[in-house]
């Protein structure tokens, strides 16, 4: 990949630092949409390693962050108008906050970054800013311990850096809060219905199957009427689980994400049934019924991945209790819609 | 906005006030204002809120907070049952996806 980015060079002792601009192109839009819609998410990356912003001098911050594209390109947006540094660690291309969970965007890795580039030749002073977010991977007292660089967390958001800077590098109650509202959320959709996809494509092609069974073993006159609302519904299972609820979730009933998406998938049901489109016979619709909220229930508890807010306790109980309902759902299910069609 | 809140009385976060030096470190870092600084000691008020990510007990000098942080995901948990590992998401450096 080309750095469209890169805007000339700064040398400071001896080491020739690259200048990135603070302006997003059109390039850079487009490849932030790509990756939401996961194409070429894992090769988003820029190199690790030092880059100026502005005209830094020794005095100038040093803002530190994850080399995922779309990371890097938040802070450097963000600092229009500053003079700055900013060390971007190897994180494998993983967001911040990710990277942190996982120890990448961690002690170690900030204090190898900070001896490969020899920052004490850089700048004068010991101050790095990090996102809050990183805390969950560095521990600020063994950095000084090892490097004699403070650690100062900043804001969880990128936009709120010039407003921490301004406030005299204190974050208030408000930058140190992670939200997650309706935007927040819907960026997250595009990316998990393409994850799915496959799965989508085995639970229609298995269901488009099934459509196909009669009394008599397979019928292509079945599969002609009955695949296509098979795999609709399917479908429309999927979105309850992936668009629905996330889109829903402060609203949805219950703590549970499985029983969030246990609504969303009734919504759906209902909205077939009042169509006429549940099923020809009892055992038809109450089939459906099963399907469906068993897909949308499961596919809502994975949302609890990318969710900001629940705890690996909380998600282990809920799974407890909701994984024996989602299988006997789904298997009991897909058992009626077979024994429906064969009788 | 109202907080969003996950299931009640389910964390694992622990703090031992005898130990807390009061630096107010764990403030600092917590995306949920799950503490808060009083008679130079920091104190559990949101513990339901908690996510477990770790960032407290990571960050204490004293290491007067402790926690079973990991991933709150249920793909991850799923992984971690079939690799017969920790819970891990999968936005790893190899596969797709997660977070």
């Amino acid at each position: 990949m080309k750095n469209s980015f890169l805007d000339g060079n700064i040398t400071v002792s001896d080491a020739v630092i690259p200048i990135v601009s603070t302006s997003i192109d059109f390039e850079d839009f487009l490849g932030a949409v790509m990756v939401r819609w996961g194409i070429n998410r894992n090769h988003y990356r820029v190199s690790p390693g030092l880059y100026a912003i502005g005209k830094p001098s020794r005095e100038s911050d040093v803002f530190v962050t994850a080399n995922y594209k779309l990371s890097f390109d938040a802070v450097r947006k963000n600092l229009s108008g500053e003079n700055g540094w900013i060390l971007v660690l190897d994180t494998k291309g993983v967001n911040v906050w990710c990277a942190a969970g996982k120890g990448t965007f961690g002690t170690k890795e900030l204090v190898n970054r900070i001896r490969m580039v020899e920052l004490e030749k850089v700048v004068n002073h010991r101050r790095l800013i990090l996102p809050q977010l990183g805390a969950t991977g560095v521990a600020a007292h063994k950095v000084r311990e090892e490097t004699g660089f403070n650690v100062h967390y900043g804001p969880v958001r990128a936009s709120d850096i010039k407003e921490f800077i301004s406030n005299g590098y204190k974050a208030d109650k408000e930058m140190r809060k992670v939200t997650f509202g309706f935007k927040d959320r819907i960026k997250l959709v595009p990316n998990d219905f393409m994850y799915g996809k496959f799965y989508l494509l085995g639970a229609m092609a298995a269901l488009f199957i099934i459509s196909g069974l009669n009394s008599n073993g397979f019928s292509f006159r079945e599969f002609s009427s009955e695949g296509g609302p098979a795999i609709l519904k399917i479908f429309l299972a999927y979105i309850a689980g992936i668009v629905i609820t996330p889109m829903f979730l402060p609203y949805l009933p219950g703590r549970h994400f499985s029983l969030k998406g246990f609504f969303a998938g009734t919504l759906i049901f209902l909205i077939l049934l009042m169509l006429k489109s549940s099923g020809r016979d009892l055992i038809e619709i109450l089939s459906w019924f099963l399907v469906i909220t068993a897909i949308s229930s499961f596919l809502a508890m994975n949302f609890t991945g990318s969710s900001t807010f629940t705890s690996l306790s909380g998600v282990k109980k809920e799974m407890k209790i909701s994984l024996p309902f989602q299988i006997g759902f789904a298997s009991i299910g897909i058992i009626l819609q077979v024994v429906g069609k064969l009788i | 906005m109202r907080d969003l809140v996950y299931l009640p009385d389910v964390v694992t976060l622990s703090l031992c006030e005898d130990t807390c030096n009061g630096c107010g470190m764990c403030i600092k870092v917590c995306p949920h204002e799950v503490f808060e600084l009083y008679g130079k000691k920091a104190h559990i008020i949101r513990r339901d809120y908690c996510m477990e990510c770790g960032a407290c007990a990571l960050n204490c000098p004293v290491q007067a907070v402790k926690v079973n942080s990991g991933v709150g995901c249920a793909a991850g948990i799923i992984n971690g049952i079939l690799s017969k590992s920790e819970p891990t998401c999968g936005c790893s450096d190899s596969k797709s996806n997660c977070c």
